[in-house]
Order: C-alpha cells, then sequence, then structure tokens
C-alpha cells in the first residue's frame, strides 16, 4: 500500500510521456490541416523538411502509447493522426494536370497497346456480327426493323425512298447541330463507360453490346448499299466513325480484359488478377472519353461542313492513321512497363 | 510499402471490419474499414448533392434560356453537365488530398489502395466507371416499365441480375464494391480526433487527499478504466453520482463527510490508470474485472 502511495505523488508516467510528446503532435496536426487546405505550398521549407520528422515522432508515440498507456483518447487520437499522416505522406501529391500530361505522354498508349489481343477479339466480334446483318437485310430488308432502333436510324428505313436516303447524308440539319453533337458524346461516352463495367460479369454482356453495335452498323450498310449508295454512305459513316468505333472497339476491349481476370486469373489470386486488369482497362477507357469527344467534334461540325465524300475519306483516313501512329507506332519510354515506374514518379 | 492482411490481435474493438496495416515504418495503424451502412449513407448525401446542383444550375438555365433565347446553348451546357457530374463527381473529389466525396468527408471516410501504395488516378476513375452497374444499371432495371410477358420476365431477372452489384458489399468480408475490386481500393475510417485534456490532470490533484489500497485498485480493468474516462469527460452529476457509489459498494470503502463524488472518481481514475499501467510495464494487461488471472 505505501508503495501505491508513493508511486502517486509524481506525475504519472503516461501524463508525463504525453507532456512531453504532445507538441510534435499539434504540429503535425497542425501542418496536415494547412495541406489538406492549400496543398503542400502552403508550408514553408523548413516545415516540409520537419514534416516527416514530426510523423515519425508521432508514429513512435503511438507504439509507446498502445504498450504503455491506457489513457483511451490519446491512442485514439494518435492513432487517427497517423493514419491521417500516413495517406498524405504516401499518397499521391502529383497535381491533376501533372498526371493528364503522363496519361498522355505515355500510360495511354502503353494502355491500349496492352490490351491488343482483346482489341483484335472486340473488332472481330463487331465485324462478324456486322457481317451477319448486312447478309440478312441483303436478303431480306423487314431484317432491318429488327437491328436498327427507330430513334437513331430516324427516317432512313427500307421504306424510305432512294432519295430522301441520299439527302440524309447531306443534309446537315442546320438547327439544333451542335445539341445533336452533345447529345451523341454524353450518350456514347456513357455507353463506352457502360460496355468496361459489364465486362465484370464474365465478358458476356460486353460481347452482346459489341455484336449490337455490329449488327446495326451492318444494316444500316446493307440498307444503303442496296440503294447503290454505299460509297456515299462510307463517307459518311467514316469520317468520325474511324475515332468513335475505334473506341467503342477499345472500351469493349477493356471490358472483355477485365471479365477474362475474372473468370481467368492465371497464377495470382483471383482479387490480384482484377486489380491489375482494371489499372490497364481503366486508363484505356479514360482515353476512350477523349476520343469519343473528339469524334462528337467531328460528327457535329466537320460533317455537316464537308459534303465532299472524297474529302471526308480523306479525314476518315487521316485520323485512321494519327491514331494508328499514336498507339502503336510511338516509341514510349517503357522501363518498368505500363505500372512500375510510374510508382516513384507520380 | 505497407502490407495490410487480416487482424489477428484480440484486444482490438470491433474485429470484424479491423485490418492489419503495417507502414513502412514497422507500425500497425489497425485500418478500420467503414460499414455497409455508412457507405450507403455517404453515398445517398452525394446524390443529394448531385441532385441539388442539377436542380439548382436547370433553374438558373431555363431562367437564362427564357431571358436570352440561347436555348442550344443551354441545353448543351445542361447536357455536359449532367454527363460530368454522373460519370465524374466521385472521380473529382476523390482525386483531390482528402481522398473523399463531400459524404464520405461528412463520415469520417476515405479511399485508400488496398496493398498500401500510392492512390492511382485511373484507380480513382476505374472505381466510379463501375457506378454505371452497381447503380444505374439496377436502377433502370427497377424502373423499366413492361406490358408483362416475357419483358416482364425479363425485367425481373434483370432486376435480379442487377441487385447482385447492387449489394455486393454485404457478400464479402472486405466490403468491396465491384468498382473496388477492379481499382484495388477499400474505404476505410479516417475520422478527425482532438486531442482532449488527459482526465489524469484533476484526479493527481485530488489523489492526496485519498489513499487506495492495492485491493480497492485490483477491483477493475482496463475496460472499466476507459469507461470511467467517459464518465468523467461528460461530467454529468446524475451517472457520476450513479458510478461513484457503484464503485464505493464494489470496493467496500464508505464516503468521508465531505467528499465530493466528482473529486472521489477523479482521485479514483489517476490511482487506477498509474496501478495498471504499472502492471502494464511488467506485460500484464488486465482488460476487464473478470481477468483476474493477470497478475504480477
Amino acid at each position: 500500500m505505501t508503495k501505491t502511495k508513493t508511486e502517486m505523488d509524481s506525475v504519472l508516467r503516461s501524463r508525463r510521456f504525453r507532456l512531453e510528446r504532445e507538441a510534435d503532435w499539434l504540429k503535425l496536426e497542425d501542418l496536415l490541416a494547412r495541406v489538406a487546405k492549400g496543398g503542400a505550398a502552403a508550408l514553408t521549407n523548413d516545415e516540409l523538411v520537419d514534416l516527416p520528422r514530426v510523423y515519425r515522432s508521432t508514429l513512435s508515440a503511438l507504439s509507446v502509447a498502445r504498450s504503455t498507456s491506457l489513457d483511451k483518447n490519446v491512442i485514439a487520437y494518435l492513432e487517427s493522426l497517423s493514419t491521417r499522416a500516413y495517406f498524405f505522406l504516401y499518397g499521391s501529391r502529383a497535381s491533376l494536370s501533372d498526371r493528364f500530361m503522363s496519361f498522355l505522354r505515355r500510360d495511354w498508349p502503353l494502355s491500349v497497346r496492352a490490351i491488343w489481343r482483346e482489341t483484335v477479339v472486340a473488332l472481330a466480334i463487331t465485324l462478324l456480327a456486322g457481317a451477319a446483318a448486312f447478309s440478312l437485310v441483303m436478303n431480306d430488308a423487314d431484317w432491318f426493323y429488327s437491328f436498327a432502333p427507330a430513334d437513331l436510324a430516324g427516317d432512313r428505313s427500307p421504306a424510305a425512298s432512294t432519295e430522301s436516303l441520299r439527302s440524309t447524308l447531306y443534309d446537315g440539319g442546320g438547327e439544333g447541330l451542335s445539341v445533336f453533337a452533345t447529345f451523341l458524346f454524353t450518350h456514347n461516352a456513357r455507353v463506352a463507360i457502360f460496355a468496361f463495367a459489364l465486362g465484370f460479369a464474365f465478358c458476356i454482356p460486353t460481347v452482346f453490346l459489341l455484336a449490337y453495335n455490329g449488327c446495326v452498323l451492318g444494316a444500316f450498310l446493307a440498307l444503303f448499299v442496296s440503294r447503290n449508295l454505299g460509297f456515299e454512305l462510307g463517307g459518311w459513316l467514316l469520317i468520325h466513325g474511324v475515332t468513335e468505333l475505334f473506341a467503342i472497339i477499345l472500351a469493349g476491349a477493356a471490358g472483355l480484359k477485365i471479365g477474362w481476370a475474372v473468370a481467368n486469373p492465371g497464377d495470382q489470386t483471383r482479387l490480384a488478377a482484377v486489380a491489375a486488369a482494371g489499372r490497364t482497362a481503366s486508363l484505356a477507357v479514360f482515353g476512350v472519353i477523349i476520343m469519343l469527344f473528339l469524334a462528337g467534334l467531328l460528327e457535329g461540325f466537320g460533317r455537316q461542313l464537308i459534303t465532299n465524300d472524297l474529302v471526308r475519306y480523306a479525314v476518315a483516313l487521316s485520323t485512321g492513321v494519327l491514331w494508328w501512329l499514336y498507339f502503336y507506332g510511338g516509341r514510349v519510354a517503357h522501363e518498368g512497363g505500363l505500372h512500375g515506374e510510374a510508382d516513384t514518379r507520380l | 510499402m505497407a502490407r495490410p492482411t487480416r487482424a489477428y490481435n484480440a484486444d482490438a474493438g470491433d474485429t470484424a471490419l479491423e485490418r492489419r496495416f503495417v507502414t513502412p515504418e514497422g507500425v500497425d495503424l489497425r485500418l478500420q474499414l467503414a460499414s455497409a451502412g455508412e457507405r450507403a449513407a455517404a453515398f445517398c448525401i452525394d446524390v443529394f448533392a448531385i441532385v441539388a446542383i442539377l436542380t439548382v444550375v436547370s433553374l438558373l438555365l431555363g431562367y437564362t434560356g427564357l431571358a436570352t433565347e440561347a436555348d442550344e446553348v443551354v441545353i448543351i451546357v445542361w447536357l455536359l453537365l449532367f454527363f460530368f457530374l454522373r460519370s465524374f463527381y466521385f472521380t473529382f473529389f476523390e482525386l483531390r488530398p482528402g481522398a473523399a466525396t463531400p459524404g464520405k468527408r461528412v463520415l469520417g471516410l476515405r479511399i485508400a489502395p488496398r496493398n498500401g501504395g500510392r492512390l492511382r488516378a485511373e484507380a480513382v476513375f476505374a472505381r466510379n466507371a463501375m457506378r454505371e452497374i452497381e447503380v444505374f444499371l439496377p436502377i433502370s432495371f427497377f424502373f423499366a416499365q413492361g406490358p408483362g410477358g416475357v419483358d416482364g420476365w425479363i425485367i425481373f431477372v434483370g432486376s435480379i441480375w442487377g441487385g447482385i452489384f447492387a449489394f455486393f458489399p454485404l457478400f464479402n468480408r472486405d466490403r468491396l464494391r465491384p468498382g473496388d475490386m477492379i481499382a484495388g481500393t477499400w474505404v476505410v475510417k479516417a475520422p478527425k480526433r482532438r486531442l482532449q485534456e488527459d482526465m489524469a490532470r484533476a484526479g493527481e490533484e485530488a489523489l492526496p487527499a485519498f489513499q487506495f489500497s492495492a485491493e480497492e485498485l485490483d477491483a477493475y480493468g482496463a475496460h472499466e478504466l476507459h469507461v470511467l474516462e467517459d464518465v468523467l469527460r461528460t461530467r454529468n452529476e446524475d451517472t457520476i453520482a450513479l458510478v461513484a457509489d457503484r464503485i464505493r459498494t464494489k470496493i467496500g470503502r464508505n464516503a468521508a463527510p465531505d467528499e465530493d463524488d466528482a473529486t472521489f472518481l477523479d482521485a479514483y481514475y489517476a490511482a487506477l490508470r498509474a496501478r495498471l499501467e504499472q502492471l502494464l510495464l511488467f506485460g500484464v494487461k488486465r482488460r476487464d474485472k473478470h481477468d483476474r488471472d493477470a497478475k504480477p
């Protein structure tokens, strides 16, 4: 009893510990609060140097407190402070514009290259479905109604006269033009994100989506070819279609990549395989949205301003060559592959 | 990099959602994952914010559209705004240093990579792109209107299929959405806590007036000490009187003539903490009053 009494006369060990160390903790808290508001630029050089020191001091205080202190509030406080500091110090501090530039310079082309197998498969599915729909509609025009959605087809149907079909290819429609382009962009971008997300269900819905897209194309092509307007339709379609169809095929390929990793993870655990596939595929899909935006511009403005078939084909060809060179042609810095090196940079 | 694994330590509170997460400095941060309820609440706040923004902007645009007759521009702005809110609201906020949407921030949550590395922009984009099938797909099935017959069945089957994605976090231990799986992320608690006053300070001033025997201090363990800490922090008079009575009965001690309940509790808290911390130094952790074997 006397022993307990004499120890009580001095300050509690855990209290003394807190009194000695709490200046560092409060400093760390203050630095984190200022960084959260104004980014790393809000700190002076001295403070930036001091940040890792007070972080380590807080972490070691957490270990000590856990094994020697029974002050619940101090332990909870140190846990939350250390966690927040960890996420700041080991989190990404690159600015959004830096990240975007590195996306354009290397991550986008590398991710598109990384899914080339899936791209070939997605292209094959689209072409097969297109060919099937094409031959069906060529044999019996009524099949057209099974493939083409009424709102997309508008007055382009087997019932329309050849003359009115021709006019849909060159008549810009004037009013509401850019509204339509915006609508198509947002619609297509959502379909692309959807094709990517649906890949999670073992590829199957993505395959359907790609096949359906191919069918619509084949049906339209058959309708116009049957009226000897095939060449003209090609120009009308490809001036933006090279970009847009490529984008949709890439989105489908990204979905297939994920679905394949879910179904067949290989040597990794399923979760690790899906996460790795998801990183590559999501880079490609973010790029797809940019492509669809450009396609929307080409469709909304380029196609309405350019009504000469040959010029339309020339634009289509040059966009195709540009995309090809950008994705597959360049020599991108390749150390460490798509994700290895970025770890140290970003 | 830090490697998280499942929680192993028995002294932790809610172990079901606690994950071992060792920093490069070798300290286990014991991350708490967000529960499904907190996730849902945060999501509701965000949806409410999106709808509020859309409503306000729609009204403003409608007003300016009527005033200037530039309806084409108005429609374009509205379409783009709708698209960006739907596809990039979550991505935009989670790319900021806090890695949390306003809804998550309100609930003290943030996203973090499961492997302890850096949070990548593409991971944030991926986890939110998956909302198309987790949220919008089930909703579109749910509100789809079929004339009955085959269409009705398709909608029914589709709703179940979409529901699997929507309720995915309930089916796995780490509360992962499909988006978290694709992105390699999870949602953790990172609340801001304040450093409050040390409750032993008042106790140490009060202590000289009291003397507690070792038996009196052995009546309780760490759990009761923490409850007592909360009681002293809230300083509710009725609770303090009640708890003081309980403790006096338990340790068989009569109140001195003009003894103040709060002062008694302050002193007992400081004495108990000193005693238990001393035991801790000898490697003995007495968890609660039933933990009788824990003696040096």
